[in-house]
């Protein structure tokens, strides 16, 4: 769909739910594939214009697919999460069928930065970098605060699930991969068990989901991946080597230390992170990104999205194999 | 027998032209897709000139570990099957050090500039 007939329907759109509100302008397209689009625009307002995000599934592409919670469900989280004071954006308007948009939500624009080396080097960030860690930490910990009771449907996780789901991908592959299967005997060999505590799981909190400005972070973005499961999931994914950008001695987000994101949580929540349940979710997210630039590659082979940037993301699961050596057979103690 | 020159010498070549004289006057998306381009035939120059010599390496420490000979494809497949099963374990003599060496191997040709990398690499 044009970026005109877009604007167009969110025009029609913001007009019925939004006091006030005349029409929209400078609506672009961000990102997204084709079953899934992000979209910004500016509401314009008497008060001022109100810049906002769509993100949609454009009618035809309805369902969520695998693993996603889907766009409704991605609403009420974010809503959920905004009530309970979790930096996050506000949702404005959940699309119906007069919108004509396809299903999918629209919610405030925050300012800030999502871009990892921005973030981690820029001037501008230098107050806020030495707090992120723990501000990660007291957000996790409201995320998994929140009350079971009004969560929408998510599909519920436990590492055994994952770690079969993980074997199956490899084995699709039809590639050996020997660091691969060490670190799925690792994780058989190490598995917690089923967390006492099950609560709701980000389930994709890291750079470039995190909006964060000079004062720190600001909001929490895409919801795609919530799920419910250990809790410590989250904290052992932002501290996955993939996500530090270079900062390898910094192992939370390449800003902070784990003693940093365990205060924070600990403080806010009242609950003791486990560490070693830290660990293991850390190299199971180590080894799951690893198995998606895996799978990015053969959707490359495979795919209609034969591009080059797909092709290269393959040759960078052996960074994950590095990845997984230093955390599960250290050359230097 | 082909001619010269050699393939890891025209990708080079190909490479150099897209990033000394291309690069420079393409801007916006077509820039970063450029990058991306010129990423990607760096990456194959790298294995054109660094595979065979880590490859025979590989080779060799895998005949050693399984006591088997076979292809790189067909050891290599044996040792993930031995690591599956728990036939093969970090205990098991050499296995470490080779799973190390070929995973450097990759890097080198695949993202030299990974800070773990440079880190174990030194």
């Amino acid at each position: 769909m044009s970026s005109a007939s877009v604007a167009e329907l969110l025009s029609r759109s913001v007009a019925a739910w939004c006091s006030g509100a005349t029409g929209v302008t400078d609506a672009k397209r961000l990102s997204g594939g084709a079953s899934q689009e992000t979209w910004s625009f500016d509401i314009t307002h008497p008060d001022g214009a109100i810049g906002a995000i769509l993100r949609r599934a454009p009618p035809g592409y309805g369902a969520a697919p695998g693993r996603a919670a889907g766009l409704d469900a991605e609403a009420v989280l974010m809503q959920l999460a905004y009530d309970a004071g979790v930096p996050s954006p506000k949702v404005l308007h959940v699309l119906n069928a007069a919108d004509n948009l396809g299903t999918g939500f629209i919610m405030q624009r925050v300012a800030g930065e999502t871009i990892p080396r921005k973030i981690l080097r820029d001037d501008e960030f230098s107050s806020a970098r030495p707090k992120l860690a723990r501000q990660c930490g007291k957000i996790l910990a409201g995320i998994h605060g929140l009350p079971a009771s009004a969560l929408p449907q998510l599909r519920r996780m436990d590492a055994a699930t994952e770690v079969a789901e993980l074997q199956r991908e490899i084995d699709n592959f039809g590639w050996p991969r020997p660091v691969f299967e060490l670190a799925l005997r690792w994780l058989r060999d190490n598995d917690p068990g089923p967390s006492a505590r099950i609560s709701l799981v980000h389930g994709d909190f890291r750079h470039g989901n995190l909006m964060i400005g000079s004062d720190g972070v600001r909001a929490v973005l895409d919801w795609e991946l919530a799920h419910l499961g250990d809790p410590m999931e989250d904290l052992g994914w932002i501290c996955v080597n993939s996500w530090r950008f270079g900062g390898i001695d910094k192992p939370v987000g390449g800003f902070g230390a784990y003693e940093e994101l365990f205060a924070g949580y600990e403080a806010a929540s009242g609950i003791q992170v486990d560490a070693a349940r830290v660990k293991f979710w850390e190299v199971m997210g180590t080894l799951r990104w690893g198995v998606m630039c895996v799978g990015m590659m053969q959707r490359f082979r495979i795919g209609p999205d034969h591009s080059m940037e797909r092709a290269m993301i393959g040759r960078r699961s052996s960074e994950t194999e590095i990845d997984l050596l230093r955390l599960l057979a250290p050359r230097r103690s | 027998m082909q001619d010269e020159p050699r393939p890891d010498e025209l990708v080079k070549a190909v490479a150099d032209f897209l990033r000394d004289d291309i690069a420079p006057q393409i801007s916006g998306h077509a820039g970063f897709k450029l990058r991306v381009a010129i990423n990607a035939l760096d990456l194959v120059t790298r294995q054109l000139t660094l595979s065979s010599e880590s490859d025979a390496a590989e080779l060799h420490r895998l005949t050693m570990l399984l006591g088997v000979n076979g292809s790189l494809d067909g050891l290599n497949r044996d040792l993930a099957e031995g690591i599956r099963s728990g036939n093969l374990d970090l205990d098991s003599p050499g296995l470490k050090e080779h799973l190390w060496q070929t995973t450097l191997a990759k890097l080198e040709v695949d993202q030299p500039n990974y800070a773990a990398y440079k880190r174990e690499a030194e």
